[in-house]
């Protein structure tokens, strides 16, 4: 059990694989999250215009990305574009995906956070003579992102996790190295190891966004 | 033949289309039974330990939280794949739709834990002791007044999740479950033609899109009173 789970000499043989995915999982995650925070954004400031004409295609958009795994769409894009004359490379193809994907779960969120800030607030910052987009970045988006604060943590976290995708589509992160290491040293010791990083590396921001919740969901009693 | 007709031909090409639509249904199937196993036990899984952690027994809750922490921290992928290819080598050998289907039941399990005791513990003490105090048992006290209750305040975030979990089956490719992607999958490299591709894409838009339109409305019924 221990020798093949936690053999010491894999472990150590390992270890420089498994950090250079480590170090790339923290790169793909510090590139993907910004993305989706920037696709977010965009859809949610969109989502505030009150027209039929840009909310109905906006919610359709929303959910069309909600109800697809983004495994699929990741698929669509490397293997199915390559078809069109269009080879994109893993690593774009997880960035595009995470725009989408990622993008429509900040969306929903900022949308949520927006829709906390009261109307009042708007007109009162637009009376003092700002424009309505100086009314969004300095009265009404800095309220709603501390208002969304914990769902926006949260949903950093599954895209953080979500980063392991790259694997199927040969990214060089955390796992596809770690897979790579198992396969040399037929020992599953290298992916332990991973379970382990990652673990490692998540936890904290598990335990915090569990107290927030408690706290959020007691509040609002 | 003019672009358009070369990239219908590409990807919406009838005859490889209505070669491949049995296999595309047959993937439909699995994607269903693995989806109903995942909800199903994961939900029931994390209803259990709630209740468990309710009783109060203080190394017991400890296991509890940190299960529970570790299947909120591990991708799923990554509990997928150390099942499936690590655990043979420590003797039982599952298959790729089992281990799909624990993986995510597992990651289910720890999600809907946290948010079922939220529910729990949003209760007021004042309501336990009330009811204990009408001579209800424990296990009155948690079936009739306070679960009923917790309920709804879970049904929305609890929603969401599911349905976030239930789409990871697609990463059952990746241990050669043969759900949708994998048959999708399987028939774009035998026909070197990426129609299956469109129609696996368009059979999770059937399944999940009415899910996904239920859950807003279901998140608007039970929405939180402000």
């Amino acid at each position: 059990m221990i020798e093949a789970f936690f053999n010491v000499g894999i472990m150590v043989a390992a270890l420089p694989i498994v950090l250079t995915g480590l170090w790339n999982t923290i790169l793909l995650s510090l590139i993907v999250v910004p993305l989706g925070l920037i696709g977010g954004l965009i859809l949610a400031l969109l989502a505030s215009v009150k027209s039929p004409l840009v909310r109905w295609p906006l919610m359709a958009w929303v959910d069309f990305f909600r109800a697809f795994p983004p495994l699929v769409l990741l698929i669509l894009l490397f293997a199915g574009l390559p078809f069109a004359g269009l080879e994109l490379g893993g690593f774009a193809c997880v960035a595009i995906a995470f725009f989408l994907n990622t993008g429509s779960y900040y969306g929903e969120i900022f949308r949520a956070g927006i829709e906390s800030v009261p109307g009042g607030q708007v007109e009162a910052a637009r009376s003092t003579g700002l424009s309505r987009l100086q009314a969004m970045r300095y009265v009404v988006l800095p309220q709603a992102v501390r208002n969304v604060m914990p769902d926006l943590l949260s949903n950093t976290l599954e895209v953080v996790k979500l980063t392991s995708l790259g694997s199927v589509v040969a990214v060089p992160e955390l796992l596809y190295e770690a897979r790579q290491a198992q396969s040399i040293t037929y020992n599953p010791t290298p992916i332990v190891m991973a379970a382990v990083i990652y673990f490692l590396l998540l936890w904290p921001l598990v335990r915090l966004l569990s107290r927030l919740e408690n706290r959020a969901l007691a509040g609002r009693r | 033949m003019s672009g358009w007709d070369k990239f219908v031909d590409t990807f919406f090409n009838a005859k490889v289309m209505w070669k491949y639509l049995p296999d595309i249904l047959s993937g439909m199937v699995v994607t269903i039974e693995l989806a109903l196993l995942i909800v199903v036990t994961g939900l029931a899984a994390g209803l259990a330990l709630a209740l468990l952690r309710s009783l109060a027994i203080r190394p017991l809750n400890w296991l509890i939280i940190f299960v529970v922490d570790l299947f909120r921290s591990l991708p799923p992928l990554v509990v997928i794949v150390l099942m499936y290819f690590g655990l043979p080598y420590a003797g039982p050998a599952p298959s790729g739709f089992v281990s799909t289907w624990l993986s995510l039941a597992f990651v289910l399990m720890a999600f809907s834990e946290e948010i079922f005791w939220a529910g729990i513990t949003s209760i007021p003490k004042g309501q336990w002791e009330a009811s204990r105090s009408t001579g209800l048992s424990f296990g009155q006290t948690l079936f009739s007044v306070v679960l009923p209750q917790a309920f709804r305040l879970t049904i929305p975030p609890l929603t969401n999740r599911t349905i976030a979990i239930t789409k990871g089956t697609a990463l059952g490719t990746v241990v050669a479950v043969t759900e949708i992607l994998g048959q999708a999958s399987s028939a774009m490299s035998n026909s070197y033609n990426p129609s299956p591709l469109m129609m696996g894409a368009a059979a999770y838009v059937i399944l999940f899109l009415p899910v996904v339109i239920a859950a807003r409305w279901i998140e608007t019924k039970f929405a939180w009173k402000r």
